[in-house]
């Protein structure tokens, strides 16, 4: 008699999962206004990326509609995605709080605020806005987090949750009066809000691409010490774990993270709660297997649903927030129904 | 070596005093129980032993002061059975006893093979073998309580600290759990502290009883020299007769108001 494994990825979850990531990339790839045969795209992205000169048959222009637009566009999706799903899973571990999201602790009000600062001060450029989002989000955690632990009182996460209330109450009343005063940039502010990965080229992938793998790495080697989590504060110091040293470094690299995909992408709702609950309910409730399988289905959800945003009413785009909250709540009401009668306790 | 030795330890909780300078020891292979009325601050004393409270005062752990040691060293000495355990209903039996292992652990490092073995072991011990696939929202009270025992006898630790460890359970489930717990005992030597509230069944497990009142140690010393008449007054309301059965353990009777 044994005790069976620790509750690792079984093979054919990590297999899905690859195989439903590769199909929402390849389906990314494919779709766009240029009608290009699937086939030599695939043999242009290889072309690319491996040593061996293939000919795709596209001409300069269709090579450079797969390179530069289609193929950036499709992985910082797929980044901010997986980002965003690792968030949200650690943030639902972290603070034993199914409604956790990456937003929890003031990051988006903070971006929010960032973001309309910039573009009312006449920045809206590329450049500024990014920065300035990413400044207010780390700004509003560090403020949540301060706030969670002073006046004596211990440094618990619903301390932190009730602070990083009160921080986004603050940061968005801000936003708003920026944004009341500043009428004309509205429209400006009101997109980037609902999220967009319009890009052109892979400027914002190479910004994204160092702190998304730092994040995600560092949530990642978390999984088993979340598991220990699961247990409670007090049963997990007597456990030896460190709650609130495991919390810090868990925040911190899932508001790095976080911040980094709000500022090149905007704020994009739904990803980092429906994609670990639907992972926790069709795979497992163990962190060894919501926080790989998350990254991979956060990444595919995220690219298939820019894939819809982006040629459901083409040539005009529907804001990716929309379409993550329009398909992703259906989804996942459908889930929670397959669940329920599957005979759950 | 000694198990536990507490010297003049307070425990606070914002200003109002729990534990007012107990003094307590608990010899290697050792169960001793501890008793009192609600509020007495045996929960609070088993959380100080436990480090889960700050305190004043000396607490030495296996010839160690308390305070030198890590978290991870302390959990390696101390395995605790809480009062109200929490068990993620979507877990498995086996992931959870294999918690157990947690002290043994480095941050970033996950469970070797003589941590599956340990924790096998350890279920396998309380009888809970065919537990191991099982998800804790389906076990029933004895399942959960055989599960959580055998998480604490996973840690591998010479102190195990109990808190009313068979609240909720039915008289025979009761007996089992302070038999697996006598078992454990003998086979390793450890040193056993429980809150118990059935003083009947404290008189018969432990070797000395200690009973708290107002966060003070009023008595220690063996069954028969604890559970007095004088004493038991000690428990607000309480109309009981201590008689001897059949064996001479004691037994602690309650009287309904005549």
């Amino acid at each position: 008699m044994t005790v069976p494994r620790p509750r690792r990825v079984r093979p054919a979850v990590f297999a899905g999962a690859a195989a439903l990531l590769f199909g929402a990339l390849a389906v990314g790839l494919f779709s766009g206004p240029s009608a290009l045969a699937p086939w030599s795209v695939v043999v242009e992205v290889v072309d690319r990326i491996t040593p061996f000169d293939l000919d795709s048959g596209l001409d300069t222009r269709q090579a450079a509609v797969v390179w530069d637009l289609r193929l950036p566009r499709v992985l910082l999706g797929a980044v901010v995605g997986a980002t965003l799903a690792a968030a949200g899973a650690a943030y639902q571990g972290v603070f034993r709080n199914p409604l956790a999201d990456p937003y929890l602790l003031g990051v988006a009000a903070g971006a929010g605020l960032g973001a309309t600062l910039a573009i009312a001060a006449g920045g809206g450029s590329a450049l500024v806005v990014p920065v300035a989002a990413f400044a207010g989000a780390v700004l509003a955690v560090v403020a949540t987090y301060t706030l969670g632990g002073v006046a004596g009182m211990r440094r618990t996460g619903v301390t932190l949750i009730l602070a990083g209330v009160a921080v986004a109450a603050f940061f968005t009343a801000a936003q708003t009066f920026v944004q009341q005063r500043n009428a004309d940039s509205i429209r400006e502010v009101y997109s980037w809000i609902l999220g967009r990965l319009g890009t052109v080229g892979w400027g914002e992938v190479a910004i994204l691409a160092p702190y998304a793998t730092v994040a995600v790495s560092v949530l990642l080697l978390h999984r088993r010490l979340l598991d220990v989590l699961a247990v409670g504060e007090e049963e997990a110091e007597t456990l030896g774990a460190s709650p609130a040293r495991i919390r810090l470094a868990v925040v911190l690299a899932a508001t790095l993270g976080t911040a980094a995909a709000v500022a090149v992408a905007g704020l994009i709702g739904f990803v980092g709660i429906v994609v670990p609950h639907a992972v926790r309910l069709t795979a497992g409730a163990s962190y060894r297997i919501i926080l790989p399988i998350s990254v991979m289905g956060g990444a595919a959800f995220l690219v298939l649903a820019d894939t819809v945003a982006r040629t459901a009413m083409a040539p005009s785009e529907i804001p990716i927030g929309v379409v993550t909250a329009f398909v992703g709540g259906p989804f996942f009401a459908l889930v929670l129904r397959t669940r329920a009668g599957g005979g759950r306790t | 070596m000694s198990g536990i030795r507490m010297t003049g330890v307070a425990v606070r909780y914002n200003g109002t005093p729990a534990l007012v300078g107990a003094d307590l020891s608990v010899a290697m292979g050792e169960w001793v129980a501890l008793i009192g009325p609600n509020g007495a601050g045996k929960s609070t004393l088993l959380r100080a032993v436990a480090g889960t409270v700050p305190y004043t005062g000396e607490i030495e752990l296996g010839d160690r002061p308390a305070a030198s040691l890590s978290r991870r060293a302390r959990s390696r000495r101390v395995a605790v059975v809480p009062q109200s355990p929490v068990l993620p209903d979507e877990m498995t039996a086996g992931d959870y006893v294999l918690l157990g292992r947690t002290p043994h652990l480095g941050y970033w490092a996950s469970e070797s093979e003589h941590d599956l073995e340990v924790a096998a072991e350890a279920l396998r011990r309380l009888e809970g073998g065919e537990l191991a696939g099982r998800r804790l929202g389906r076990l029933s009270g004895g399942e959960r309580q055989r599960v959580v025992l055998a998480r604490a006898l996973a840690q591998d630790s010479p102190i195990l600290l109990l808190d009313e460890p068979t609240t909720a359970l039915d008289i025979g489930h009761q007996q089992t759990v302070l038999d697996l717990v006598q078992g454990m005992r003998r086979e390793r030597r450890i040193a056993v502290l429980s809150a118990v509230h059935d003083l009947t069944m404290a008189a018969q497990y432990a070797d000395r009883l200690v009973l708290l009142d107002g966060g003070r140690v009023v008595a220690d010393g063996s069954p028969s020299d604890v559970l007095t008449d004088r004493h038991l007054k000690r428990f607000p309301g309480a109309r009981v007769s201590v008689l001897r059965g059949p064996d001479g353990s004691l037994i602690v009777a309650p009287r309904r108001r005549t």
